[in-house]
């Protein structure tokens, strides 16, 4: 893709703060993260994973357990939470990437509901009222990321801004790599045709459970960066529902597309909060919204567009 | 001439800087609007009890009020944060940084009440909350921009408890909405209930909003206590007594005590189910005049009684305009001072102060659900047996673990 693109799409996140909420740019920024680790399992590797959310609000648990409890700076609580994502894919992805299809699904899903059920009864995880104030602390140990600027009158975190969005750089990064890599190659290969993969003597399994690894890991990185943001981390992030709007994000984007995720959680995210006063009719026109889509453009926002400009994105 | 003028106009300005009064009124009206944000569950379980109906009392304030303070523009916004925790403090958030928002109230669930609370104290915004019970509150999560004004655990299960405890229920069995609410209404019920001679049989926890209850009712039928204590609310509480009925545990010597329970419960179980049960309120509509009127003009626009947490949030709301005005500004320090100074003396609160801890104490009442025989109208649902005095109903200050009481 040109470079041109992606210079003007990190020229956009650096100037995002002082254009939008900054909180809701950060949240957005997670919520990408999180689908675009999600899509480099379904879009590149053809696994539907159900149980995410296990991923992403584990580690965001973990991170505020660190950061708040042990004291530990906010970067280590990030790796801390990431590690544990990592750690609780491998245990995951073992067990499941040993069946195919909706049963690899119900697997992934029956674990998650395991760690939504961990997470609601564990003593430290403050059950049903989720894990409180959780401190922004000092990056290094140096960078308070709580304090604020005034800009235009409000108050932005701007350290933490800058903090989350190197963060989802990097992740971005480590999965736009990951695809483009020989081992990226032979994921779309088990995406298209896996016992051929296998006939070209392909290890599937274990390429199926390295990228399981990646992806959890990364989404839990998502995960850690939210309970930063939001100095919580509650049930809401561990629950299918989340599981179930990591897909939606991913399908309404464009699934397969490097670029999909990121609209689609931008799109999500924006319904979500602008139409928050409307009350419970959100999910049917969100609902709406995903059918309509399903039907006019089935390849998702970016999916679309690139076939049209005939560029794969 | 015009040299004169303006050493006049100067002189005049450093007297009255001097004077002290200018003080305060430099401050003034932030943003040049007073905002009042109510967030609280507009779609969940306890909707009808709180939800829209904190709303119009809030709104009912600002108009009584006059619309204006201070001769700036009094708005009122509002939102649904679903019982969930994080939408909560997100709204809050969205609210503080963007919205300009002065003062959240309402704040049903103590989930919620927590976490928004903690972010009013750091980022300096008054939370007046009308709608949580959870102790907590005033105790260790208490900040100096937070007032819990209607009811707590501590009240209700004091006052309960030990009605209930003295008319013989010795033995009970706790059925618990599992998050901070109804862990605290239990933990502070059982202190009561031990005191007085009664003893714990055992409890079950429950997730909020919980549609069957058939496998808790099941567990409270099988300990053999006398009294099945209710440790949850709204529509889980209404749910819960429906469920016992048709089980028929009240016929096999169990009584069900709802330790929180508003006027919408007992209408929405009606007076044939509700009949005889004892509860503790903050708040009745038919009090005396001053309540019915105020009732009545809540009713015409709402369609219903107002409940404690709604008549909470009128009296909340119009105490901290009246504070404002007082102080000649809406910084929230000096309002906040302002508010712990005054009497809290209106239709709703009896004898009414706000403590260090953030505590508005007032009086509370015991209260007793109408035989259908009784009743004189489609409202007509409670009687007062009781009226308990601050002193009595609330936890001491010298109990309080607040940082902000000086000891």
């Amino acid at each position: 893709m040109s470079k041109i693109l992606w210079i003007a799409l990190i020229a956009l996140g650096l100037v995002a703060p002082f254009i939008v909420y900054p909180v809701f740019m950060m949240k957005l920024l997670c919520f990408a993260l999180f689908a675009s680790a999600f899509n480099l399992l379904l879009g590149y590797t053809g696994l539907l994973s159900f149980g995410h959310a296990a991923f992403f609000g584990g580690a965001s648990y973990i991170t505020g357990y660190l950061v708040k409890t042990s004291g530990l700076t906010p970067e280590l609580g990030v790796l801390g939470g990431t590690l544990f994502a990592a750690l609780l894919g491998y245990l995951v992805g073992s067990l499941a990437i040993r069946r195919q299809g909706i049963y690899f699904a119900m697997v992934t899903l029956a674990l998650a509901q395991i760690v939504y059920f961990i997470a609601l009864k564990a003593p430290f995880t403050g059950g049903e009222d989720g894990l409180q104030g959780i401190p922004r602390g000092n990056l290094f140990g140096i960078i308070d990321l709580g304090q604020t600027y005034s800009i235009g009158g409000n108050p932005v975190a701007l350290n933490l801004y800058y903090f989350i969005f190197v963060l989802f750089c990097l992740g971005f990064w480590v999965i736009y790599r990951t695809i483009n890599s020989p081992f990226g190659q032979v994921l779309k290969a088990i995406r298209e045709n896996e016992p051929r993969a296998v006939s070209l003597g392909y290890k599937v399994e274990r390429f199926k459970l390295m990228a399981f690894v990646i992806s959890a890991a990364l989404a839990g990185m998502a995960g850690s960066m939210k309970s930063l943001v939001f100095q919580l981390a509650s049930l809401t992030d561990v629950s299918w529902h989340t599981s179930g709007e990591v897909v939606l994000m991913t399908l309404l984007g464009g699934v397969g597309t490097v670029l999909g995720p990121l609209v689609g959680a931008f799109t999500v995210v924006t319904l979500q909060s602008e139409l928050s006063s409307v009350g419970s009719w959100i999910t049917v026109i969100i609902g709406v919204t995903f059918v309509v889509c399903v039907l006019l453009f089935r390849r998702g926002f970016v999916g679309e567009l690139g076939r049209l400009l005939k560029k794969s994105l | 001439m015009k040299n004169l003028f303006s050493k006049v106009a100067l002189s005049v300005a450093v007297v009255a800087m001097t004077s002290g009064m200018a003080g305060a009124a430099a401050k003034g009206i932030s943003d040049n609007v007073v905002k009042i944000g109510v967030l609280t569950d507009m779609s969940g379980v306890y909707s009808t009890l709180g939800g829209k109906g904190t709303q119009v009392g809030v709104e009912m304030a600002v108009k009584d009020f006059g619309g204006t303070v201070l001769g700036k523009p009094i708005q009122v916004i509002g939102a649904d944060h679903q019982n969930k925790a994080d939408i909560a403090s997100a709204k809050a958030r969205e609210w503080f940084d963007n919205e300009k928002v002065d003062m959240i109230t309402g704040l049903l669930n103590s989930g919620c009440a927590l976490a928004v609370q903690k972010l009013g104290g750091e980022k300096k915004r008054i939370t007046m909350n009308t709608g949580a019970a959870s102790t907590e509150l005033t105790n260790k999560a208490c900040t100096p921009y937070s007032i819990h004004y209607v009811y707590d655990t501590y009240a209700l299960g004091k006052v309960t408890g030990q009605a209930v405890v003295q008319n013989g229920g010795k033995s009970w069995f706790f059925l618990t909405a599992d998050y901070a609410f109804g862990h605290s209404l239990e933990e502070n019920t059982t202190k009561f209930v031990k005191a007085g001679g009664g003893k714990i049989l055992g409890s079950v926890r429950h997730p909020l909003s919980t549609a069957d209850f058939s496998s808790y009712l099941l567990q409270a039928q099988s300990s053999g206590a006398q009294i099945i204590g209710l440790a949850n609310a709204g529509g889980d509480t209404t749910n819960a007594i429906k469920q016992a009925r048709e089980f028929g545990i009240d016929k096999k010597g169990q009584t069900l005590v709802g330790l929180l329970i508003f006027d919408t419960d007992i209408k929405s179980l009606g007076l044939k189910v509700a009949q005889g049960m004892q509860f503790t309120s903050g708040f009745y509509w038919d009090r005396d005049k001053a309540t019915r009127d105020f009732a009545k003009r809540f009713f015409a626009i709402h369609k219903a009684m107002p409940t404690m947490d709604q008549a909470g949030a009128y009296s909340a709301t119009m105490n901290y305009l009246k504070a404002i005005k007082a102080a000649g500004t809406d910084d929230p320090d000096e309002v906040m001072a302002k508010l712990k100074s005054m009497d809290i003396s209106d239709f709703f609160a009896v004898n009414g102060k706000i403590r260090a801890d953030g505590r508005m104490v007032h009086d509370m009442y015991l209260m007793e659900v109408k035989k259908p025989a009784d009743s004189k109208g489609e409202w007509d649902l409670l009687k007062i047996v009781k009226t308990v005095s601050p002193a009595e109903a609330f936890m001491p200050l010298s109990e309080s673990t607040c940082s902000q009481v000086k000891k």
